[in-house]
C-alpha cells in the first residue's frame, strides 16, 4: 500500500520537478550567456586554463631552464617576451605553467569543501535537533577564526607543501559552506513535498537524495562559486609565505615570493605573477556574480 | 534585551573553549615529536622520557589540555622556544602594532567605501554606478599582498616618496606621532584598506538602492520632505546590516593582515606568526592564534549586540 502511494507521490512530483529544474537551469544558462562581462571572464579563465593544461605545447621555453647570464631580463627582451626571473628562467613560460598549480589550488579546496561541508550542512539541516547541535557547534568553532589566520596557522603547523595547504584551505572553506547548506536545508525540510515523501514512508536517505538535494544544490553551488576567488588569493598567499608549493615548481604565489627580493632591480618582473592571480580572481568573482543574479530571477 | 545579551555571552563561551581545543591540538598535529625542538641531538631514550615528563607530555591528552588551559586562563601561554621569553610579552606588543595598522586601514577603508557606496546608491547615472561597482569588484578580488608590492614599486622605488617597509620610531604611541611615523603607515594602511573599501562600497550601494525602492521613501517624498531629510531616512534604514558588515570586516582585518604585514615588514602579529612558523615555535604560534581568534569572536559578539540594540527586528531567540 505504502509502496503504491510512494510511487504515486513520486510520479506526481517527478515530472513537475524535472520540468522546473530543467527550465530553471536553462534560464540560468541563458542569462549567463547574455552577460557580456561574464562571457569575457569565462574566456579569460578558459585561456589561462587551456594554456596551463597544454603548457608543454604552448609555452615558448622550458620553465625550469635556468641561465645565470640571462637573469632578470626586462619584458620585451628578444626571445623572452615577458623577461626572465631571478634564475634566468623564461617568465612567460613560468606564468603559463604556473596556472596548473595556482588554478588547481583555487578550485580543488572549494570543490572538496563543497562536498564535505555541503554534506555536513545538509545532514545537520535535515535531521535537526541533536545532530544539528553536534555538527553546527563544531562548525562554529572553526568559523571563529579569521579565514586567513586559520589557513596560515594550519599550513604552518602541518608544514609547507601543496597537500598540507590543500588540507588547510579545505578546512577554511568547510564552515561557511556548511552554514549555507544547513540554512537552506532547514527551509526545504519543512516544505510540503518533503512532508509528503515522508508520509509515504520514504527513508531519510531517499528523501535527502531525491527531494532535498534537488532543491539545495543550486544555492550551495552559487555560494561555493563565490569562494573560488578567495581560495585563489589565499592559496597563492600561502605560497607567497613559503607555505605552499616548493621551489622550483612554477606557481604564481611562489614566483611572487622569490621575485620579491628583486623588486628594486626588476620591479615589473616582480609584480607580473600577481597580475595573473588578480586576473583569475577578478574573473571568478564576476562569473560568480553573474551566476548569482541569474539564479535570483527564478520568479 | 538583557536576556539576549546573556544568551549571546553564554553562547560565546563554548566557542572560545573550542578555539582553545583547536589551538591545543596544534602541538599534536605538527609532524614530529612536540619536544623535538628542545631535544639535544642524539638524546638517549631515557633523556627523551625525562624531558617529556618535564613538559607533561607523558600524561593523557585530556589531562594535558586541562593543565594547559589552566595556564592559558591565567594569561600564561608558555615560553617561546626561540626567544625564551614569555609568549605574552611577545604577543601583546605585536597585537598593538597590528591593531594600529588595522584601525588606520579600517578608518580609511570605511570612509572611502561608504562614500563611494552612497554616491553610487544615490546616483541615477549608469556610469557612476558602474565605475563604483568596478572599483568594488577590484577591491574584493585583488590579492592584497600583491597590491602591497605594486605600491612599494610605485611609491617607494619609482617615486621615492614613501618608505617601503617598517614602522615609524614612535611605535604604537600615537601621541608621539611625527610625519615620519605617518609616512610609514600610509602604504600598508592603504593596501589593507582596499578590501573593506571594496566590500563596503558594494554593500552600501546595494542597501541604499534597495531601501530607495521601498514604498515609504515615496511616501516621504510625497508628503514634501526635503532631499536631505529623505537621505537621512534612507541611511537610517540601510545602517544596521552595514554595521554588521563593518564589524565583520574589522575582525577579519585583525587576523588577515598577516600577508600585508609580511610585504611591509610590519612588526605585528603576522610577522610573529611567520617567525613562529619558520622556527617551529609552537607555543608562540598557539598564543598568537588564540589571542587573535578571541579578538575575532569578541568583535563579532559586540557587533551582534550593537546591531540588536539599534535594530530590534534582527533580534533572534
Amino acid at each position: 500500500m505504502s509502496a503504491v502511494a510512494e510511487k504515486a507521490v513520486i510520479a506526481a512530483t517527478k515530472p513537475a520537478r524535472g520540468r522546473a529544474t530543467g527550465g530553471f537551469w536553462r534560464r540560468v544558462a541563458r542569462h549567463v550567456l547574455r552577460d557580456k562581462v561574464a562571457l569575457l571572464c569565462a574566456a579569460i579563465l578558459g585561456a589561462i586554463a587551456l594554456s596551463a593544461i597544454f603548457a608543454p605545447w604552448v609555452a615558448p621555453a622550458d620553465p625550469y631552464k635556468t641561465s645565470m647570464i640571462r637573469r632578470l631580463l626586462p619584458p620585451f627582451s628578444p626571445h623572452f617576451i615577458l623577461g626572465t626571473d631571478e634564475l634566468g628562467r623564461d617568465m612567460l613560460s613560468r606564468l603559463i605553467y604556473g596556472g596548473r598549480v595556482s588554478l588547481t589550488m583555487g578550485l580543488l579546496p572549494v570543490v572538496l569543501a563543497t562536498v564535505l561541508g555541503g554534506s555536513l550542512g545538509v545532514i545537520a539541516g535535515y535531521f535537526g535537533r541533536h545532530v544539528n547541535m553536534a555538527i553546527m557547534r563544531i562548525i562554529d568553532v572553526f568559523y571563529a577564526f579569521p579565514s586567513v589566520l586559520l589557513a596560515v596557522a594550519m599550513a604552518g603547523v602541518l608544514g609547507a607543501g601543496i597537500v598540507n595547504s590543500l588540507i588547510s584551505l579545505t578546512l577554511v572553506f568547510i564552515p561557511p559552506i556548511a552554514r549555507v547548506a544547513e540554512s537552506v536545508t532547514t527551509q526545504v525540510r519543512n516544505q510540503d513535498y518533503v512532508e509528503a515523501a515522508r508520509a509515504t514512508g520514504a527513508s531519510a536517505a531517499r528523501i535527502i537524495v531525491q527531494q532535498v538535494l534537488a532543491n539545495v544544490t543550486g544555492p550551495i553551488l552559487t555560494y561555493a562559486s563565490s569562494l573560488v576567488s578567495i581560495a585563489i588569493i589565499i592559496s597563492s598567499g600561502l605560497s607567497f609565505l613559503g607555505l605552499g608549493a616548493a621551489p622550483p615548481i612554477a606557481d604564481w604565489g611562489l614566483m611572487l615570493n622569490t621575485l620579491r627580493q628583486a623588486i628594486y632591480v626588476a620591479p615589473v618582473n616582480a609584480v607580473l605573477p600577481g597580475a595573473m592571480i588578480f586576473a583569475a580572481s577578478v574573473s571568478f568573482n564576476l562569473l560568480s556574480d553573474s551566476l548569482r543574479t541569474a539564479m535570483d530571477v527564478r520568479a | 534585551m538583557h536576556l539576549y545579551i546573556l544568551h549571546r555571552l553564554l553562547y560565546t563561551l563554548p566557542i572560545i573553549v573550542g578555539v582553545t581545543v583547536v589551538c591545543f591540538s596544534f602541538i599534536h598535529l605538527a609532524p614530529g615529536d612536540p619536544i623535538s625542538a628542545v631535544l639535544p641531538e642524539n638524546a638517549s631514550p631515557q633523556v627523551v622520557a625525562e624531558i617529556k615528563a618535564a613538559y607533561g607530555f607523558d600524561q593523557p591528552l585530556p589531562v594535558q589540555y586541562l593543565k594547559w588551559l589552566g595556564h592559558v586562563v591565567e594569561g600564561d601561554f608558555g615560553t617561546s622556544i626561540m626567544t625564551h621569553r614569555s609568549v605574552v610579552s611577545e604577543v601583546l606588543p605585536a597585537v598593538a602594532n597590528t591593531a594600529l595598522l588595522a584601525i588606520a586601514a579600517i578608518l580609511l577603508g570605511f570612509t572611502f567605501g561608504i562614500s563611494l557606496g552612497l554616491i553610487a546608491g544615490f546616483s541615477n547615472r549608469r556610469g557612476t554606478d558602474q565605475s563604483v561597482t568596478a572599483f568594488a569588484v577590484a577591491g574584493i578580488s585583488i590579492p592584497h599582498y600583491w597590491l602591497g608590492m605594486v605600491m612599494v614599486v610605485v611609491f617607494a622605488v619609482l617615486l621615492r616618496a614613501l618608505p617601503a617597509t617598517g614602522m615609524g620610531p614612535a611605535g604604537t604611541n600615537v601621541w608621539l606621532f611625527t610625519a615620519d611615523d605617518l609616512r610609514h603607515l600610509i602604504l600598508p594602511a592603504t593596501t589593507l584598506a582596499m578590501i573593506p573599501a571594496g566590500v563596503l562600497a558594494r554593500s552600501v550601494r546595494a542597501m541604499v538602492a534597495e531601501v530607495r525602492r521601498q514604498e515609504f521613501v515615496q511616501t516621504l517624498r510625497g508628503k514634501g520632505l526635503g532631499r536631505a531629510r529623505v537621505f537621512l531616512h534612507i541611511v537610517k534604514n540601510a545602517a544596521p546590516p552595514i554595521l554588521a558588515i563593518m564589524g565583520l570586516q574589522f575582525a577579519q582585518l585583525l587576523g588577515g593582515s598577516i600577508l600585508v604585514e609580511t610585504v611591509f615588514a610590519w612588526p605585528g602579529t603576522g610577522f610573529l606568526l611567520n617567525a613562529a612558523i619558520a622556527t617551529r615555535d609552537l607555543p608562540l604560534l598557539q598564543g598568537t592564534v588564540i589571542v587573535l581568534a578571541t579578538f575575532f569572536v569578541l568583535t563579532n559578539l559586540v557587533v551582534d549586540i550593537l546591531q540588536t540594540a539599534i535594530d530590534p527586528r534582527v533580534r533572534r531567540a
